[in-house]
């Protein structure tokens, strides 16, 4: 059986947004107010954040949406208890993103099983190394059927890079830049190399670029190339600045989304 | 200096000892690791790169460090103490062994820029002297509360021509300095990240081992001089993240005769909030790229540990001790403040020693196990004194 995420792709292949928003952030309870928000807007992917006491990969906006959220009294057993509740108002793919030790904390299979009950789509954890995720976390994604997404980057080697996409399932991850999430964009390196790589490699997994992407010009480029783009730091900017979300949001991605795409991509 | 890998020490491809270690790092950081990875050992085992670290060690940082016999402190606890004086190296602590070590290693890697976490300042100092004299660039991350109560390392090191980064995030302190020392690594690529002990991904809790290990492959010599035998029967060190004491069992490991003790901090005592005591409060899990034990909350969030202390506050260890732990092989036990600083002044007045703070921990530990009179016991004196007189003049009256 497919998963939401690969019939997403098969449907729509190109101009794909991914949407990221910590959990509990800015209050407790948020996510039921801004998913049903992205659900009736134009967003492709929702991409829920599990908030960490130390997000070393992430820049400052996300590590002070992870900071309120913890504040907050945000935990694992109750974003599963939020995604469950909102999982019947919306038909996108639902995917987490958080750190490994969360998850060892909660006890693997646990926390896979958990995900798959409470209609979670797939998982991005990027600091699980390639082989411990064989090793030991393969077996329940599969078990769960459960899409895993691994991340690849312009200086990722080219055998390095077809083994991680061998290994993705749902999408592969393309960051943009060597950089933390959120960071100004001084270390954008060229994908292109990556993305003729892998689409000549006949794996036909799809291409999402994130990390640092913030405007509709960004999204543009990076669906010329890619199946689309994930929008974190940008996003959770706006809904802490926010103080009507019921419009805001939905204009935000609006304006991501201005142009209107041919969506098929070659 | 040559390290040979002793019985019980094993470390695979990965980097792991048992069940912990590895490199949990995100991709962002896999080609800086792996560079390191795959050509730590073929530099650092190339005879002109010995040369060049033993010429300093020994001219430059003072090497070797001498091996002490303590008359009062034995006589007191009725065993033969003798005391390993890394708190006479040059920048005073056994932080200079791995700073020198990685900046020459750095400079074979043909990287310019350092960059170093630091938490009571003494691995900063030492990085910056590094760097100083090797003529490399030097950053050093700080957190904001540290910068506050360390002030003296700060000058310190920015007369050696260092550049301070203060770390506002998190808690402001030693993890989060690090957690800002990783950050800027993924934002500067080209930059090369010396880790002040044997913590973080694979490789660096090997290369700071193998680094430090000078310390007891010292002691074995002098020990044969002072006792006629390699072997102490106790050798005890202090644990932050765990480097001084790497250094000073790792010849001594897989070696029954030899007792290996680490003390951890305490803090305000294991039955409270505030303490450091990983081994003996934390649980299983990732900090910092390294699967080892850490202080976290039931939902896997990582705690702010305190200790008077500020190089032992350190909420991880690094995964040779969860190892050494989880098999046996040594045992880690704890100082509270208060019986740290009681063990300093007994350091002062019997010995004339003004211990570092992180050192007093060690010496905490003369009155936790009971020694046979003919057992010759070694204590890593890590570090000096100078940096903490602020608080012990607040308990001196
Ligand atoms: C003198 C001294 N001893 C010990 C430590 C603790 O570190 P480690 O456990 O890595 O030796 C420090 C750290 O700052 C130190 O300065």
């Amino acid at each position: 059986m497919k998963t939401r995420t690969e019939l997403l792709f098969e449907k729509q292949p190109g101009n794909n947004l991914s949407i990221f928003i910590t959990a509990g952030f800015p209050k407790k309870e948020s996510l039921l107010e801004i998913i049903p928000l992205l659900e009736n807007s134009d967003c492709d992917i929702i991409e829920i954040g599990i908030p960490f006491s130390d997000p070393s990969a992430d820049g400052p906006v996300i590590q002070q949406s992870s900071t309120l959220a913890l504040n907050n009294g945000m935990n694992l057993e109750l974003l599963f208890k939020q995604v469950k509740q909102v999982r019947p108002l919306t038909t996108k793919p639902i995917i987490l993103m958080g750190y490994l030790n969360s998850l060892l904390k909660f006890g693997i299979e646990a926390f896979y099983r958990s995900c798959h009950e409470a209609g979670v789509d797939g998982l991005i954890i990027p600091d699980l190394p390639l082989k411990e995720f064989k090793k030991e976390h393969e077996l329940y994604i599969k078990k769960y059927k459960l899409d895993f997404i691994f991340l690849i980057t312009p200086t990722t080697e080219n055998k390095r890079a077809l083994e991680l996409a061998t290994n993705s399932s749902g999408f592969v991850y393309l960051v943009s830049s060597n950089s933390t999430t959120g960071t100004e964009n001084k270390n954008r390196l060229d994908l292109s190399e990556k993305i003729i790589l892998l689409k000549k490699s006949g794996l036909k997994i799809p291409l999402l670029i994130g990390f640092g992407i913030s405007t509709a010009s960004d999204f543009t480029k990076a669906c010329e190339q890619a199946n689309g783009a994930i929008i974190g730091s940008a996003f959770i900017q706006l809904v802490k600045n926010s103080t009507n979300l019921q419009k805001d949001i939905p204009q935000f991605i609006q304006t991501i989304k201005t142009k209107s795409y041919d969506h098929s991509i070659n | 200096m040559q390290t040979q890998l002793t019985k019980g020490y094993s470390i695979s491809e990965e980097g792991y000892y048992g069940n912990f270690g590895g490199a949990y790092i995100p991709e962002l950081l896999y080609n800086n690791v792996h560079e390191l990875a795959q050509n730590y050992l073929q530099i650092t085992q190339d005879p002109d790169f010995k040369k060049e670290l033993d010429l300093l060690l020994k001219d430059y940082v003072g090497r070797p460090s001498p091996l002490y016999f303590a008359k009062k402190l034995s006589k007191k606890y009725n065993a033969k103490i003798y005391l390993k004086r890394e708190d006479l190296n040059h920048t005073g602590s056994h932080k200079i062994n791995n700073a020198l070590g990685q900046a020459l290693l750095a400079k074979k890697l043909g990287k310019q820029k350092i960059i170093a976490e630091t938490g009571a300042g003494q691995h900063g100092v030492a990085t910056a002297t590094a760097c100083a004299l090797l003529g490399l660039d030097c950053t050093v991350f700080m957190g904001q509360v540290d910068i506050e109560r360390q002030a003296p390392n700060v000058s310190r090191m920015k007369m050696l021509g260092a550049k301070i980064i203060a770390a506002t995030s998190g808690t402001k302190t030693l993890k989060d300095a690090t957690n800002e020392a990783i950050r800027y690594w993924i934002n500067n690529n080209d930059s090369y990240y010396l880790i002040g002990s044997v913590v973080g991904p694979h490789p660096y809790p090997d290369l700071v081992t193998r680094f430090q290990a000078i310390i007891s492959e010292e002691i074995k010599e002098q020990l044969l001089i002072a006792e006629g035998k390699k072997d102490p029967d106790y050798v005890l060190a202090c644990i932050g993240g765990g480097s001084n004491a790497a250094g000073a069992f790792f010849n001594f490991i897989g070696n029954e005769k030899v007792k290996l003790i680490g003390i951890e901090a305490a803090g305000k005592g294991l039955h409270t909030d505030h303490t450091a005591a990983t081994l003996q409060k934390g649980s299983s899990g990732i900090i910092h790229g390294s699967k080892t034990f850490l202080m976290q909350t039931n939902d896997g969030q990582i705690t702010e540990p305190y200790s008077i202390s500020a190089g032992l506050d350190y909420p991880g260890i690094g995964p040779l001790h969860a190892h050494l732990h989880e098999t046996g092989q040594a045992t880690y036990l704890s100082a509270s403040d208060e019986e740290a600083i009681t063990a300093a002044f007994e350091l002062m007045q019997e010995e004339g020693i003004i211990p570092a703070l992180e050192s007093a921990h060690a010496f905490a530990a003369l009155k936790k196990i009971e020694f046979k009179s003919s057992d010759v016991v070694v204590i890593n004196l890590s570090g000096r004194g100078d940096k903490d007189l602020d608080t012990y003049l607040k308990h001196f009256n």
